[in-house]
């Protein structure tokens, strides 16, 4: 079972009735693990793709307040868009168990930061349990629900990339089907508090929080007890994982006592009393942050992140863990480097993307401008040299205002080019073009529509009239939507028919100076995403004529992975396993050395 | 609830297995986790999703046995597994002083049938079969026929049989594609015969 199927199996086993999710790496597949159970068991549960995380905590966050049991999963970023509900719930708590699963991308891997929702947990002023197996965290769904109801609090279950997308062989438990009715009591001065209540929750949060560091069931565990020793390990998530396997495989498990942490936060205070006082010297293996560590009074003999020992930024791989472990046991070993992450390929676009052709466009239509890009798979556009800027979800809208007003303060004129995401544009894209019609700034914004979430694994956006089951829902209505924001021009091209899509790209940038925003929607399906496959153009056969004079245009301005340069014959090849036909590089080299094969007796 | 994990005996095994997105490491790293559960072995993998599957280095871990970690340290591996042979000189680093290697590889690498590095043309074979997406499923044929299975004197963890009945399981519903499956890693089985 991965990981995050694991946590999902935890969510039904345990009886969650509401499970609401924006997707992202590395916490996407949760939900639609959810679904999956829900339909295969007949569960009365109740999932969604929310339209950004926000919005889900606060759906799964109510259904909690009926005395339902609710989880709300995403990345951390996503954490961030719900920040505000969260440092709220946690004053406020909750009636039926809640979970907030906010999974860590350390390294990071697929994501703009490596930080440690944990840190958001402590700001929050709620428990968050870090798993160190996928197993543990299906275990720590329903201990966390246990929890969560005998405090009345939120709790955070915190997983890492290296929890959600391990997999491991983990039997299935039993479904307990909880027999509880959605029951909302009034209660204003908790659920609406006004600012003098507020003062009372947060006393009444801090009481709970003493209460819960004393809680024995989420107590660090001494995973060999009787060890007599001086120095002590403690560890916890994936970290302990990698620490139990190192000591193990080196024999020092006989010498080092070593703890797991189920509970990062807070801390437990007998715990704390107890390794300072009993050990000599103290090592703490954790990511991201040293959350562990700082909550030790005395740091005088306790080695972690804050005391240089263990490095601050990017993932504790294993070997590092080895490294730092051999040192403070004070043996050899530990001295092999990890191999670099990534290697020789980057990552791309792929053959016969949509996006490649819009960004081409861009570039085209716009050679001197700039490009506010925004979180998706076209992000990728920056090897295309179609992206400038990538901030955090929705940016781009707002920082092709911020650009316009920079330059118009300057007196210097600017082309523009916005590009984001029909998911993203949902997620966070429409008060920023609220904001930009107001403010009367001059961009064009282009909406890659491929009507998916690509990125993440297909999930349905608001516009595409589907539910998390494939369901039928009602469609936002896009354009309707952007003129309903003030925008006046806003046309629907097809990338792929890249000559008429530049000619309206450049229509949009002549509007755009004399009207403020201008909004192009380049709707195209993903290619890879195989509930779309109908609506694809048909397959157009493409070969390198002789002429090919491998001047590499098309491999560096294009960057089709399909069109492949052949170092010995110096020229372009098509990759004939890769390529999916949509044609578009026909209208791409500057010597029209790539042609199009046509049927047998078929003619054009 | 998690299987025996804590401390199973000897003898364990680690693979990684290395490619580009798109290519179907995953797939071949979950048939193998499937084969290992089929054995009553505990197993634990660890998969690369996200930006990188878009084309970029995609690496698997995968851990039969009792561990802990998901994770292969360098210089740990038993075995590599590389489906494209531009990130063999990366990955080899994972590979224990004895550990083996099977690469797909294009025509004309020199394939050691004793030694530890094995070379097969995968994506060749796989195209000229007239499945050319097929070429994971030769690569792991290829393995399974040359390194032959550790119960049976060989190298690997898993069985051919263990392979196809994992195979079965999780392509069953789909008749076609799990024929196309099973003469892929059939193909591949014929050229690693020493």
């Amino acid at each position: 079972m991965l990981g995050n199927d694991a946590i999902a199996r935890g969510l039904v086993e345990s009886g969650c009735a509401i499970a609401a999710s924006y997707p992202g790496t590395p916490a996407s597949e949760i939900l639609s693990s959810v679904v999956r159970w829900r339909n295969a068991l007949a569960l009365r549960l109740h999932a969604e793709w929310s339209v950004n995380e926000k919005v889900a905590f606060e759906i799964a966050y109510t259904g909690s307040l009926t005395g339902l049991r609710a989880a709300v999963s995403m990345k951390q970023v996503g954490l961030n868009v719900a920040s505000d509900p969260l440092m709220s719930a946690a004053y406020m708590g909750v009636k039926g168990g809640f979970l907030v699963i906010s999974a860590d991308d350390p390294g990071p891997h697929s994501s703009q930061t490596e930080q440690d929702s944990r840190l958001m947990a402590m700001m929050a002023k709620i428990p968050v349990l870090d798993p160190s197996s996928p197993a543990h965290a299906m275990e720590l769904v329903g201990l966390g629900y246990e929890l969560s109801e005998a405090f009345e609090i939120p709790v955070m279950l915190r997983p890492t990339t290296r929890i959600c997308h391990a997999c491991q062989d983990i039997l299935p438990g039993e479904i307990r089907p909880l027999s509880r009715e959605a029951d909302f009591r009034k209660f204003p001065d908790r659920w609406a508090a006004t600012p003098k209540y507020r003062h009372v929750l947060h006393k009444e949060l801090t009481q709970k929080l003493a209460a819960i560091a004393a809680w024995p069931r989420t107590a660090p565990v001494r995973v060999n007890p009787g060890t007599k020793a001086e120095k002590a390990v403690v560890a916890s998530g994936i970290a302990a994982a990698h620490a139990q396997e190192i000591l193990s495989e080196s024999g020092l498990i006989d010498r080092v006592a070593f703890y797991r942490v189920v509970q990062p936060y807070p801390l437990h205070a007998e715990f704390i009393a107890h390794v300072l006082s009993s050990y000599e010297e103290i090592l703490v293996l954790e990511e991201t942050a040293g959350v562990i560590e700082m909550q030790m009074a005395d740091r005088s003999r306790v080695r972690g992140k804050l005391s240089g020992t263990v490095p601050e930024a990017g993932e504790l791989v294993p070997e590092i863990a080895e490294r730092l472990i051999a040192s403070f046991a004070g043996v050899a070993g530990g001295s092999v480097a990890p191999p670099a992450e990534g290697g020789g390929r980057r990552p791309t676009l792929c053959a016969g993307c949509p996006h490649r052709s819009s960004f081409y466009a861009i570039k085209k239509a716009a050679p001197k401008g700039i490009y506010p890009s925004d979180i998706g798979c076209y992000t990728l556009g920056l090897n295309l040299g179609g992206v400038d800027t990538v901030l955090c979800m929705g940016a781009a809208i707002s920082q092709a205002a911020g650009f316009y007003q920079a330059y118009r303060l300057s007196g210097k004129q600017a082309d523009i080019v916005a590009t984001i995401g029909d998911s993203t544009f949902y997620h966070a894209g429409v008060p920023p073009l609220m904001d930009a019609v107001v403010q009367g700034a001059r961009f064009v914004l282009v909406i890659l529509d491929n009507s998916t979430t690509a990125m993440t694994g297909y999930q349905p956006t608001p516009g595409a009239g589907r539910g998390a089951s494939g369901e039928p829902t009602t469609a936002v209505d896009m354009e309707g939507l952007v003129r309903a924001c003030g925008v006046s021009y806003c046309k629907v091209g097809t990338p792929s028919r890249l000559p008429e899509f530049t000619a309206l790209l450049k229509e949009a940038l002549a509007a755009s100076r004399a009207e403020g925003p201008a909004v192009v929607i380049a709707r195209e399906p993903c290619v890879m995403d195989r509930a779309q496959a109908k609506r694809l153009p048909p397959r157009k056969h493409v070969y390198i004529t002789e002429e090919c004079n491998g001047c590499r245009y098309c491999t560096s301005q294009f960057e089709c992975p399909a069109l492949v340069y052949d170092e010995e014959g110096k020229r372009v090849e098509v990759d004939g396993l890769l390529c999916t036909g949509c044609g578009v590089c026909l209208h791409v080299c500057p010597i029209q050395a790539i042609k199009e094969q046509l049927p047998e007796g078929g003619s054009r | 609830m998690n299987g025996k994990n804590e401390a199973m005996p000897f003898p364990r095994q680690q693979i990684v297995l290395s490619g580009l997105g798109g290519q179907g490491v995953l797939f071949v790293s979950r048939l193998l986790a499937e084969a290992a559960i089929r054995k009553g072995e505990p197993v634990l993998t660890s998969e690369t999703h996200g930006m990188a599957q878009r084309g970029g280095v995609v690496v698997s871990h995968l851990k039969v046995g009792g561990f802990a970690s998901p994770l292969v340290r360098a210089g740990q591996a038993d075995g590599l597994f590389v489906l494209s042979e531009e990130n063999f000189p990366h990955h080899r680093a994972f590979l224990r002083p004895a550990g083996w290697a099977v690469v797909n590889a294009r025509p004309g690498r020199k394939d050691e049938p004793r030694g530890a590095i094995h070379a097969i043309d995968a994506d060749g074979l796989a195209l000229s079969a007239g499945n050319g997406p097929a070429a994971n499923l030769v690569l792991l044929g290829f393995a399974l026929s040359r390194l032959g299975a550790r119960d049976e004197g060989g190298l690997l963890f898993c069985t051919a049989e263990g392979v196809r009945e994992a195979l079965a399981e999780r392509l069953g519903e789909k008749g076609s594609l799990l024929q196309a499956s099973l003469d892929a890693v059939a193909l591949g089985m014929l050229h690693g015969k020493r």
